[in-house]
């Protein structure tokens, strides 16, 4: 992390208190845009970090940034942030200048390639892409597609577009956005390996996501241990029985082995934007995703499965985004195609990163 | 939570170099016929030979003063013998217990004497230590030992017994935590102490406790007036409660709490690659990044100990989790390949599953059952 994280974190999460409440929270899942949320965002510089200065951005690392995504998640900020995040850097790296505009990114389109045609000033947009987050509050659409010369990447402004509204399980906007012959004006579509990029997009969504929902199991353990203290039964605080403490003690165990797991896959990510530390990231964040929530809600009993308190604004997205940008059973494939090319007994070397010894040749 | 954020361990680029070094003097052991690497190796393993070989390379005491026979090599070295040996399944447990407590117990607070005395043969790999901790009515209730030594002219008589003793059999000495002053109701860990035990002397009897396999690892002690002499008292008298549990977050949190199993899942990694097998790859890919997650916990632990940072409820959780996930490796290797578990099997993988599914319940209990584990979880995030 820089030296400007500190006090981002501080000052980010005195915004969070302030603009992402609960009252907000419940407002975004009846389709209301959380728009002071997102301006003091964007007043703070907070929407750009890990874009330099000379490109519109606040500067600081991807470290910064990522932490930053984590606390949005801890108070289940109803805004792309993480998707915006991915935009601008992708943005930034072909030099393309930023701003503060609410930004989203596609992975699904339906088994079919955008596709953009010149013509004049600007291009022409054919294509379908399923569960946008937050679609239709944003005001472009980072997709990759086809133009005649391959692969590219697009920015597209999202005003003509057709958003057809839906819902993940959390209450979050996952759209869709239809371009049927859309011309666009002074459209950003720049030349990429779309293969490669498709890879970097998923592996980024899959990194902010992780990361995500490790700050979301931060806060569930958080809420779980505060009502074991508050809530009494049988004449004593709950937290004093011990079937409540090994509750505790395996929530607080899958909250740390996520919290440790994302830090690697954010260690990983500067060196390598499609390392496998974060494909095992997404996947033991998943898992631990399934196995604490139903802990939290066990501890909080009934009071926690109402919409009145809080616990499900975590909860609920953990069971959403687990699903989101790879589920378990995405990411075993993809480590497993890893241990395909092994060797016998090369386990232990691909866990530790260090190679055998070169089998010497006997000479005699 | 602030209480659990483990830091992210960079493994230096020098460490690289002596990994290859043990893997080629493993790889030769195994070869010539010298060691058969097994599960659990760090409590079933033994063989003096290999430890004192451990010795002359230097791999034992690896962190300790140089004027005390040890290497004073980075603790991140230590970690880096330690979990190959484990990974390997090579027999370590003899000097196991001596490297991993004795020896930093006696560097923080054995008198110089004792330092020049046994940290030199720990560190040739010539002394083992037993630990001399639960006894019949003292389990997970550690501080209700009843075992006392009462003051005499230059020394202690020691009288009561200690049980479930891994290793006493082989072992040269123990640290025998025991009262020195009655038992207080109100100050329940006031009044112990940590005495250095000969094993060989008059008074003391060992006998076997087999396991359930049959096997010899466990053994009760017990000590009819044995004279230890002043100068083998550790620390402070009245302190061995305090000394004892200091050095617990070492024994929780190492790879040895990981790595048990570790040579069963890479024969079933060697076999089902061999197979072509994708389907029962993607279970033990599920199982890699557990092992993943868990190896990088333990690192940072290692770390955060280094710097002198409490970390005794982490590496409770590590224990707790990594524990677990030893005992899980044998139930999902079974149902991935058509074996049946035997010990005296020709095929590793055979003799593997078999060895992991009789050691298993020891995982769990050793060290801190999950259960005073969880206890101890729960009430460090409790008062956060």
């Amino acid at each position: 992390m820089s030296e400007m994280s500190e006090l981002i974190i501080e000052s980010t999460s005195k915004v969070f208190a302030a603009y992402s409440t609960k009252e907000v929270v419940n407002e975004a899942e009846k389709g209301i845009w959380a728009n002071e949320l997102w301006n003091k965002l964007a007043q703070y510089g907070i929407v750009t970090v890990a874009v330099p200065e000379e490109l519109g951005g606040s500067g600081g690392d991807y470290e910064d940034a990522l932490s930053i995504v984590r606390l949005a998640s801890r108070f289940s900020a109803p805004v792309p942030l993480a998707e915006t995040f991915i935009a601008n850097w992708l943005l930034a790296e072909h030099g393309v200048a930023v701003t503060n505009e609410v930004l989203t990114i596609a992975t699904e389109t339906d088994g079919q390639p955008f596709k953009f045609y010149q013509e004049g000033n600007g291009w022409i947009v054919t294509g379908r892409a399923k569960n946008v987050p937050w679609g239709r509050f944003a005001k472009k659409l980072v997709v990759l597609g086809e133009a005649s010369e391959g692969g590219a990447l697009s920015v597209l402004n999202l005003e003509k577009a057709e958003i057809i509204q839906g819902n993940n399980i959390a209450g979050e906007a996952r759209d869709q956005v239809v371009f049927n012959q859309v011309f666009i004006p002074e459209c950003t579509i720049i030349p990429v390996d779309k293969i490669k990029y498709e890879e970097r997009i998923l592996y980024s969504c899959a990194l902010t996501k992780s990361v995500m929902m490790a700050g979301a199991l931060d806060n569930i353990l958080e809420i779980a241990i505060n009502y074991s203290k508050e809530r009494s039964q049988f004449g004593r605080p709950i937290h004093r029985f011990q079937a409540i403490q090994h509750h505790l003690a395996l929530l607080a165990g899958e909250a740390a082995a996520a919290g440790i797991a994302a830090s690697y896959a954010i260690h990983s990510f500067q060196k390598n934007p499609v390392s496998k530390e974060i494909a095992l990231a997404k996947l033991r964040i998943n898992e631990a995703a399934g196995k604490a929530a139903p802990i939290a809600h066990q501890v909080l009993a009934a009071i926690g499965f109402t919409y009145e308190h809080i616990l499900h604004h975590n909860t609920r997205r953990l069971w959403a985004w687990r699903d989101e940008f790879g589920k378990e059973s995405d990411w075993e494939k993809v480590i497993t195609k890893q241990l395909q090319k092994l060797e016998k007994n090369e386990l232990w070397p691909l866990i530790t990163g260090v190679k055998n010894n070169q089998k010497k040749v006997e000479t005699r | 939570m602030k209480a659990l954020q483990i830091p992210v361990v960079e493994l230096p680029r020098e460490t690289e170099n002596l990994r290859r070094e043990i893997r080629l003097f493993i790889q030769q052991k195994i070869d010539s016929g010298l060691i058969e690497p097994k599960c659990d190796s760090w409590l079933s393993g033994y063989s003096a030979e290999f430890s004192k070989d451990m010795g002359r390379r230097g791999w034992i005491g690896m962190t300790w003063p140089k004027k005390y026979g040890g290497g004073e090599r980075p603790s991140i070295e230590r970690y880096v013998v330690t979990e190959e040996m484990l990974a390997a399944g090579a027999p370590v447990a003899g000097h196991w217990i001596a490297d991993r407590q004795t020896g930093p117990l006696l560097l923080k607070y054995g008198t110089e004497k004792q330092k020049h005395f046994f940290l030199p043969r720990i560190a040739k790999g010539e002394c083992f230590f037993a630990i001399g901790l639960s006894e019949p009515n003292a389990g997970s209730d550690l501080a209700n030992i009843q075992t006392r030594a009462m003051k005499v002219d230059k020394g202690w008589i020691l009288n009561g017994s200690k049980t479930w003793t891994s290793g006493a059999h082989f072992s040269h000495y123990s640290i025998v935590l025991c009262r020195t002053s009655p038992q207080d109701p109100d100050n329940r860990h006031s009044g112990m102490s940590q005495l250095i035990l000969d094993l060989k002397a008059p008074g003391v009897t060992i006998r076997p406790i087999h396991l359930m396999t049959g096997e010899h690892h466990f053994n009760e002690i017990f000590f009819d007036d044995v004279f230890v002499p002043d100068d083998l008292a550790v620390g402070e008298i009245g302190n061995g409660w305090a000394q004892g549990m200091a050095e617990l977050a070492y024994e929780r949190s190492g790879p040895e709490r990981i790595l048990s199993t570790y040579p069963l899942l890479n024969e079933l990694t060697n076999i089902l690659i061999e197979q072509g097998n994708t389907e029962s790859l993607n279970k033990v890919s599920r199982l890699i990044s557990r092992l993943w997650t868990l190896r990088n916990m333990s690192l940072g632990i290692a770390q955060l100990l280094e710097e002198g940072v409490p970390s005794n409820m982490i590496a409770s959780l590590v224990k707790d989790m990594g524990t677990k996930f030893e005992q899980e490796i044998p139930e999902i290797t079974r149902l991935l390949v058509s074996v049946t578990p035997s010990v005296n099997s020709e095929s590793l993988i055979e003799k593997y599953l078999a060895q992991s599914i009789l050691q298993s319940p020891g995982f769990t209990l050793r060290g801190g059952t999950s259960e005073i584990l969880r206890g101890i979880i729960a009430k460090g995030v409790i008062q956060q």
